[in-house]
């Protein structure tokens, strides 16, 4: 047992955590203003792969990362465009995109690339991991937190940035205003629509980013469906940290823990097959537990 | 109160279910323009490949399952409950099944009885796990369906991969179910005879949703859960046996593709088709409405067995049609032409 944990799985664990806790990011934000979304696994998806086209034509991964993020705003603009101002379902719009996104990838995967099932190429571009130059010899720490890519460092920073946006400015007052009380926020003249619209399309920039994280950062390819179920975790981790930045930080550090347990135990020799199931059977424990205590949704 | 009749049929061409049809399809045509098609050609192609002299037995043969996994969904969804957990119930009933044909020591003919008792047990109890989840521990089904996909896939991988395995194989399957336990296929057609299964289930439910009183009341839950509540129904075991219901269908798919198609179990096979998720669009667009579900299902079934065709004739992959199913739901959806779903109850 003691041979799992060592300093390798918390640096595979954080970049686990990193595309969960983007997605995670994106649901935070919808659910303070009130959009309840099941989007962020299909938003993920379809920007994987608009990432890996974007580094591919162009040769820079950088711009893959940036078509990523255009491509997950312009997805959840559907939920945006469905959802809040023709309001829609949110859940059957979530599964629609889901599905959408599914279809669309394998689609153009073989439009674009004429191959089936993984686009893999040594010539795609992927992002380079960043040495940050003290810490990085700083022991134990050090070997951990250096050497991850750049939308790494960005998701995590955004655990501060967020909670100053939400608690601390007048516009984060206004969309947990209209998350509350929507027709007390409309009284006050805070556009309920507008605020939504707003926090819809950013939880589709920050899938976008979470999507080129699978697919330039942790590995350089395109495969189907690779977002594998990471987009539902983020949904329970919200649920798990109360839509609070802090506890959602939690919560999708202990599934991105889970992953990397997963991954490590399959070294030790066990079959993938009954390792993989490690997050979700975890995510569903977890949330078992959280639940008893009090209802949480 | 008559309507008169050109009204009536204007209001129900109007009506957002074929609107969202219609501006799918012309939505499609413009990506095929895009990608430098015919729409017209394709469309041909499509109808040709769906109905055309053999084809016709194709469509009903994937229509088959389809139907199954669609009422898997439309069933819960009737009374606003939403099952995500197809795949994996549909998976659990297909090893189940197989495990009791291959090892069963029985004559043939109660091994496959009992193989699809199995397969629908397992699909039934696994889609209750998620109900009770609900009732017991406040899990919400939206997620835990959903979730509990990827162990029952996983289970099922590991066992063909490892245990179960023929080793005489170069892929991960399991061995071949002896004839005497598989289901017979229909007489003068390469149709399984889980054709009939799939019927009678699909008549029995449509009985259920209009002649019987829990089809009432699971009705009556679907338009306002507290009400029904309100009225006497024990919305708790009333979640449990619909989830059963819906996850026994599944079951039952998995089961008849097992026993009736491929004989055997065959990593991933009965998951990559895609049924599930086209089934929850069908049930989606039928608002899971039985009888309009069926027809919903076969209209796809007949849109992806002419994507085949399409793909065989243009340059176009035939996964186009997926994505003219996602564009269809997320129309209707945004018309609010569907019901909305609360968080289970």
């Amino acid at each position: 047992m003691l041979g799992i944990f060592d300093i390798l799985l918390f640096h595979s664990t954080i970049q686990a955590v990193t595309p969960i806790l983007l997605a995670a990011w994106a649901g935070l934000i919808c659910e303070r203003a009130g959009v309840f979304t099941i989007a962020q696994e299909g938003l993920m998806l379809g920007s994987a792969f608009a990432a890996v086209a974007g580094s591919w034509y162009t040769g820079d991964a950088f711009v893959g990362v940036m078509v990523a993020v255009v491509a997950g705003t312009l997805l959840s603009a559907i939920l945006a465009a469905g959802g809040v101002w023709f309001k829609g379902d949110t859940i059957v719009i979530g599964i629609g995109i889901n599905l959408l996104a599914d279809g669309l990838t394998i689609f153009l995967l073989r439009q674009l690339f004429d191959v089936q099932g993984v686009f893999q190429n040594p010539n795609l571009a992927g992002l380079a991991t960043l040495k940050i130059p003290v810490i990085d010899r700083v022991a134990i720490f050090g070997p951990i937190v250096s050497g991850q890519t750049w939308i790494t460092y960005f998701a995590w920073a955004l655990v501060a940035v967020i909670s100053v946006f939400l608690f601390r400015t007048s516009w984060g007052l206004r969309l947990r205003g209209v998350g509350q009380q929507p027709e007390a926020a409309e009284t006050l003249g805070v556009s309920v629509r507008r605020y939504r619209t707003a926090a819809v399309l950013a939880s589709g920039a920050l899938c976008g980013l979470a999507g080129a994280q699978l697919s330039l950062g942790s590995v350089t390819l395109f495969a189907e469906g690779m977002s594998a179920g990471r987009g539902w975790i983020a949904v329970v981790a919200v649920m798990l940290g109360r839509a609070h930045p802090l506890g959602v930080l939690g919560a999708s550090a202990l599934f991105g823990l889970a992953d990397a347990v997963g991954l490590r135990m399959q070294g030790l020799g066990l079959p993938n097959q009954l390792t993989d199931a490690a997050p979700y059977v975890f995510t569903l424990i977890a949330l078992v537990l959280a639940v008893r205590r009090k209802r949480i949704v | 109160m008559a309507m008169p009749a050109a009204r009536r049929l204007a209001s129900r061409v109007l009506s957002p279910v074929p609107l969202s049809i219609v501006a799918g399809l012309v939505l499609g045509a413009v990506v095929m323009a895009a990608t430098g098609n015919d729409p017209i050609d394709v469309y041909t192609e499509i109808v040709r490949g769906a109905l055309a002299g053999p084809n016709l037995v194709y469509t009903i043969g994937w229509s088959a399952p389809l139907v199954g996994m669609t009422m898997a969904v439309a069933l819960p969804l009737r009374g606003g409950l939403v099952n995500l957990g197809g795949d994996g119930q549909l998976v659990l009933g297909g090893i189940a099944s197989v495990i009791v044909a291959l090892y069963l020591p029985a004559p043939g003919t109660v091994r496959l009885v009992a193989a699809l008792a199995a397969g629908i047990g397992a699909g039934g109890l696994y889609g209750m796990l998620a109900a009770w989840g609900e009732t017991r521990w406040r899990v919400p089904m939206l997620i835990s369906t959903l979730l509990l996909n990827y162990p029952a896939k996983n289970l099922a991988s590991y066992l063909v991969n490892f245990p179960m395995r023929d080793p005489a194989n170069g892929m991960p399957e399991s061995h071949m179910v002896a004839v005497g336990a598989r289901l017979p296929s229909l007489p003068g057609t390469p149709l399984s005879s889980s054709v009939v299964l799939m019927a009678i289930a699909v008549a029995m439910i449509i009985v259920f949703d209009r002649r019987s009183v829990a089809g009432y009341e699971l009705r009556m839950r679907g338009l306002n859960a507290r009400f029904a509540g309100y009225g006497g129904v024990d919305l708790d075991r009333q979640a449990l046996w619909t989830m059963f219901a819906g996850g026994a269908m599944a079951g039952l798919v998995g089961a008849s593709i097992v026993l009736g198609d491929q004989f055997r179990y065959t990593d991933g096979a009965l998951v990559s088709p895609n049924y599930t998720w086209t089934g929850l669009m069908a049930a989606l667009l039928a608002n899971g409405e039985p009888a309009a579900a069926v027809v919903a299902a076969v209209f796809f079934a007949a849109l992806q067995i002419g994507g085949f065709g399409m793909e065989r004739a243009t340059s176009i992959p035939r996964e186009l049609t997926s994505v003219l199913q996602a564009i269809i739901i997320l129309l209707l959806a945004s018309r609010s032409g569907l019901r909305r779903l609360g968080l289970g109850t």
